[in-house]
């Protein structure tokens, strides 16, 4: 008989609300748990919380913990480390959940070594049996996979976004929201944010657009994106970019998708003079299908591809745009 | 101002995957022959930021720090040559089969034992086991804060200004030192060694340490020290099998890609 476990997500705020990758996360842990038997946490810190415990129990919490102060009004590792140490101590989860965000990778590591045990980060799969977490991760720049268990509790482990289905919301789900008193002494703050400059969001969001076109060393420039940005345009869908383009400068680097940029999942991506490394493939596996569009018959591109080209994008991205307009009207 | 920079040697990650290969009882990457192992590019960007810092200040001592094989005395010694000052190899076959958390603990032990340090500087993560783990985990290790995926870091007013890369933007950061900072590849680009540092590198100093120079014991480190299991490594199989569009012009491959598309539903 399986010894009921209590699992802990740690939730992260965008925009006064939880950050999709948490519902994903609730929806694992509450698969879990459901098998198991035991409990549900989420715990969220941040300044104005109202209606934020509901909506966690609602999308599969039991138990919401929510620490509201102004002191948590933006991210700071000192800052949110006591509180969730003596939140750790009172409700002892098997494991603990933590969005693989820039946020959420900064936390990790320290929290789970303040704990006493260690950190898996940028997991996309996960198992539980015989009371065993194990966590499957990509390395060696997306061309392999690890699985790997832990020797110390809690389990402490970051999960990439778009792998786990996201528990569907009941509004009237039963559940405790407990208002926690914060153990923090502020004076113990040693870093702080001066400015914070967010992108301006042009055009659709990367990481929940249906369809990504992204461009890569192929694009040979910045005028090469133009031609990807009308393309995502006459589709609807959001601009992508490798690494490659980013450090040349040809596009924003909140565009880039790889293991060091974003995790896209979209129904269809288009990847555009992109070679297919692994440390890109790492940001676009999860795509439902990809197309692949370059001069080189041999890029490792099309081994993912469920769609290929092999042709000139400077080219193709024209054609393609006249026809997809075409196919509108 | 005293820089350590945590450096790692890793093999090639821009192999192709074509000839990357994995021995999975093993759990170990297999090596190619004759291909040299490098310093993890992020690494390389950290000593860059550290070099930088120096610039700007006018005088800063850099020392690397490296665990690792006796092999990582070659990419040690390219940082020399980067213009690094001197550098502390930390190697013995107790630290093997060790993780993370081992790894932190064996390089803030290193970082205690050098003493005064104001800046710890690594790459944001190993560009093999794309972790990211240890630098946060040198800064809890020595209760000192750190500040992660930086673009940028100044010294100002005794403080630390680091441009930090969020998903979506950017923001500043001050913290006081001493401090750990990763180091993002929006850096840009590295400097090479030039001929004067690295005919200079030769004569910098190279300390070797073992585990009882930085106090730390066998159970501490290495496989007996690791709080992580490896179950299994491997190369994941993808079974997508492509459909090449045809077509003579750029016009005909469009359209029939198109067609394939809007026959599939994704447009």
């Amino acid at each position: 008989m399986t010894k009921a476990i209590h699992v802990l997500v740690v939730v992260e705020m965008a925009d006064d609300r939880p950050v999709d990758l948490c519902y994903e996360m609730l929806g694992l842990a509450r698969r879990w748990v459901d098998a198991a038997g035991g409990a549900v946490h989420a715990c969220v810190l941040g300044n104005g919380l109202d209606g934020v415990g509901d909506d966690l129990i609602a999308h599969g919490a039991d138990r919401a913990h929510v620490v509201d102060a102004p002191v948590f009004a933006g991210y700071q590792a000192d800052a949110w480390l006591p509180d969730l140490a003596a939140i750790v101590a009172n409700v002892k989860p098997a494991a603990v959940m933590v969005g693989h965000t820039s946020q959420g990778a900064d936390l990790a590591p320290r929290l789970a070594f303040r704990l006493g045990s260690t950190v898996a980060t940028g997991c996309n799969r996960v198992s539980f049996a015989d009371g065993k977490v194990h966590v499957t991760r990509p390395c060696y720049g997306g061309k392999a996979e690890e699985v790997v268990s832990f020797l110390t509790d809690p389990a402490v482990f970051t999960v990439k976004s778009k792998c786990f289905e996201p528990w569907p919301a009941q509004e009237h789900r039963s559940g405790e929201v407990v208002r926690v008193n914060s153990v923090l002494d502020p004076a113990s703050i040693r870093t702080h944010v001066r400015e914070v400059r967010r992108d301006a969001s042009d055009g659709a969001r990367l990481e929940s657009a249906n369809i990504v076109v992204a461009g890569g060393g192929g694009m040979k420039g910045p005028q090469g994106f133009e031609l990807v940005s009308r393309l995502a345009g006459a589709l609807g869908g959001a601009v992508g970019a490798s690494r490659v383009a980013c450090d040349l400068g040809w596009c924003p680097p909140s565009r880039q998708v790889g293991l060091s940029g974003k995790t896209v999942a979209p129904e269809l991506y288009i990847a555009i003079g992109i070679s297919g490394a692994g440390q890109h493939m790492a940001g676009c596996a999860n795509a439902k299908n990809i197309v692949a569009i370059n001069t080189d018959p041999n890029a490792p591109i099309f081994r993912f591809a469920r769609y290929g080209v092999v042709g000139d994008c400077h080219q193709l991205m024209p054609a393609l745009i006249d026809e997809i307009e075409a196919l509108r009207k | 101002m005293k820089i350590v920079a945590c450096v790692k040697e890793i093999l090639d990650p821009d192999i192709a995957s074509s000839v990357f290969r994995v021995d999975e009882d093993a759990r170990k990457v297999i090596p190619i022959p004759g291909l040299r192992s490098v310093m993890s590019p992020f690494d390389e960007q950290a000593i860059e930021v550290a070099l930088r810092i120096r610039d700007a200040l006018g005088e800063a001592s850099i020392t690397l720090l490296s665990l690792g094989f006796e092999s990582a005395r070659a990419i040690v010694k390219h940082g020399l040559a980067l213009g690094a000052d001197e550098a502390v190899l930390l190697t013995d076959p107790a630290f093997e089969g060790g993780d993370s958390f081992t790894t932190a603990r064996a390089l803030a032990a290193a970082i205690r034992k050098i003493g005064d340090v104001d800046l710890v500087v690594t790459g944001r993560q190993a560009a093999d086991g794309d972790s990211g783990v240890v630098g946060c985990g040198i800064a809890e290790l020595l209760g000192v804060p750190a500040v992660t995926f930086a673009m940028d870091v100044t010294v100002a007013g005794g403080m630390l200004l680091i441009e930090r890369s969020l998903g979506d933007g950017a923001e500043t950061v001050a913290t006081p030192m001493p401090a750990v900072v990763t180091i993002s590849h929006e850096v840009g680009k590295v400097r090479h060694a030039s001929l004067r540092e690295t005919m200079k590198a030769a004569r910098k100093p190279m300390h070797v340490w073992t585990p009882e120079d930085v106090g730390l014991g066998p159970a501490e480190i290495g496989a007996k020290g690791a709080r992580r299991v490896l179950e299994r490594l491997y190369i994941p199989a993808n079974d997508v099998e492509c459909e090449y569009i045809d077509g003579k012009t750029p016009g005909e491959l469009a359209a029939n890609l198109v067609e394939r598309l809007a026959a599939a539903r994704l447009i």
